[in-house]
């Protein structure tokens, strides 16, 4: 403590983490009661989660997110990593116009980014939903995430370690792919995981580049949440929870969120 | 591979003027291909009809569709995207400053934790976290249980399907991002100019206001921002917590997308609510650039 706050300040603020955290914490907790239909805990039961396993509709939604974010998270990483690489790397004519170019996905709202790729997959090439459809609308919103982290770590690199490594005979080529390569991984994995986590609960722009045969798992939530809340809903909530802070901590572990926390000013999955 | 000047303090190593293609040419024509490209259809359709068989036709391109936006009856649809996403911006920053404030002046060694504390909910799915919302605000649900078991009510009251659930999910999912830019512009501000306020015999509050506020105005201009877009352009909140009656232009657009065929009026839909966020756009991508790209 740097020094001393008002208690009604202290008090405010413990109360604004409480409300953060509070539905999380009741979702969790009410995947695990017997109770059916009212939130009044009846007792412990893992019976929703065996549920899970017997719904070959939730299994067909999981198995479709998991390509969506393989391909997402593949593709978004290489072209992300380039990007973030060549941005700190080049000083070229038309730096700012990327930089612009890399930062618009992420203001835009989403649910112009999946309309406009609805209009345009439908307009230009016939096609009206399908896990490639989706995976590439991913690709586009992952990309600037990836080239951010990416970017403020190779931006942060000593230049003198690439140097010193030709001083001590390696080639160009050698010299980055032992030295400089070896230092951005870290960035670069806690970019593929970032992207993992947009990717494997995105809703508002899977929604409109969706079809018959592609229901990813925020869809189905989505679709049976508005048919009628149900306990195994609660469950899958929980595991999805589970996975993105997972990816989340690793991300944050590597490096992600570092510095004044400069890359989580915005969430495309909200905007 | 062009080699590279092995000289110069600069030197791009091995990223000469190929190099330079390889490493920014994908991700570009991929934006290029995949982000403005469909952005320029979407307005181009937005100038056009459907046909007899409904599908999209240009031949009499015209302002059909902006005017027909422009009808009374959206209006008030208008009206109630702006002021859910107003209140929530207000509550936003006005919840949001003193926890951002708090952090700065007393986060001590544990600022990124608590920070990283803010964003874990935030980054956890919209969808769930709006879902949980639902099953604590519902008729059954935690608030109105609580409120018959302590005797305060009989009836459950109806909080669900509200104006106040649209605005309390609203704010719920978009304070982070209030915070985040409000912390940074207090935790840049010097000490010091508040503490000369003090000696020239300011009061607390009047130090705040004649100092720290305008100091950190640039981080509040950023919230605001940050969270009107994202409010404005969100249908899943309106949806899920606002129930039936509760009509936004995104909910209208989203609609017409996954529903009618009405694609170049939502088209126009969809570029009128663009544009409106446009110029918060263009204003935010100034500062995001200065905040996110300094580094």
């Amino acid at each position: 403590m740097t020094g001393r706050s008002s208690r009604w300040l202290t008090a405010f603020v413990i109360a604004i983490y409480a409300f953060l955290f509070a539905p999380i914490v009741v979702l969790i907790i009410f995947s695990f009661d017997v109770s059916k239909r009212t939130f009044i805990w009846l007792g412990f039961t893992t019976d929703w989660y065996g549920r899970l396993f017997a719904n070959q509709d939730l299994q067909d939604a999981l198995w479709v997110t998991i390509q969506v974010a393989a391909i997402a998270v593949v593709g978004s990483t290489i072209l992300g990593s380039l990007l973030g690489l060549g941005l700190a790397r080049l000083r070229f004519r038309g730096a700012g116009a990327t930089e612009t170019l890399l930062l618009l996905p992420m203001v835009t709202p989403e649910i112009i980014m999946g309309i406009s790729l609805l209009v345009f997959f439908a307009q230009l090439f016939n096609l009206n939903g399908s896990i490639g459809q989706i995976a590439i609308a991913h690709v586009t919103f992952c990309i600037s995430y990836v080239a951010i982290t990416v970017r403020a770590r190779a931006a942060g690199l000593n230049p003198s370690l690439e140097e010193a490594a030709r001083d001590l005979g390696a080639s160009a080529i050698g010299a980055f792919r032992h030295v400089t390569l070896p230092l951005l991984a870290p960035a670069v994995a806690a970019g593929a995981m970032l992207a993992f986590a947009l990717s494997f609960d995105d809703l508002i722009v899977t929604s409109f580049n969706a079809g018959v045969g592609s229901t990813t798992l925020p869809i189905f939530i989505y679709s049976s949440i508005k048919f009628g809340v149900t306990p195994q809903i609660n469950a899958i909530s929980t595991i999805i929870v589970a996975v993105v802070s997972i990816a989340l901590f690793v991300a944050w572990r590597l490096g992600a969120f570092r510095g004044d926390l400069r890359n989580v000013v915005t969430d495309p999955e909200a905007a | 591979m062009t080699a590279a000047p092995a000289s110069g303090r600069d030197r791009p190593a091995i990223l000469g003027r190929l190099a330079g293609a390889v490493l920014l040419v994908p991700g570009v024509v991929w934006l290029a291909a995949f982000f403005l490209v469909p952005l320029a259809i979407m307005v181009v359709i937005s100038f056009g009809a459907l046909d007899a068989n409904g599908h999209v036709t240009l031949a009499n391109p015209g302002f059909q569709n902006y005017q027909d936006a422009l009808q009374p009856e959206y209006v008030r649809v208008v009206w109630n995207s702006l002021y859910y996403a107003l209140v929530t911006t207000i509550l936003s920053i006005a919840i949001g400053y003193p926890i951002a404030y708090w952090i700065s002046r007393y986060g001590g060694r544990r600022k990124v934790l608590l920070l990283i504390l803010v964003m874990l909910p935030f980054w956890t799915s919209y969808l769930i976290r709006t879902y949980a919302w639902m099953i604590i605000l519902r008729d059954n649900g935690i608030v109105n249980s609580a409120l018959q078991a302590v005797g305060l009510t009989n009836e459950p009251i109806e909080i669900l399907n509200t104006d106040f659930a649209v605005i309390l999910g609203m704010t719920y999912g978009f304070l982070p991002f209030a915070i985040l830019p409000l912390y940074v512009s207090i935790d840049r501000l010097d000490e010091h100019l508040v503490q000369a306020g003090r000696d020239l015999y300011a009061s607390g509050s009047q130090a705040f206001i004649h100092v720290t506020l305008p100091l950190t105005m640039p981080g509040i201009v950023a919230a605001a921002l940050l969270t009107f877009i994202p409010a404005l352009g969100d249908f899943v909140t309106p949806d899920l917590l606002g129930g039936a009656q509760t009509t936004t232009i995104a909910k209208i657009v989203q609609v017409i997308f996954t529903s009618g065929r009405d694609w170049p009026g939502g088209s126009a839909l969809g570029f009128l609510l663009m544009i409106v966020t446009l110029g918060g756009t263009l204003a935010a991508l100034r500062t995001l650039r200065r905040e996110v790209l300094a580094g």
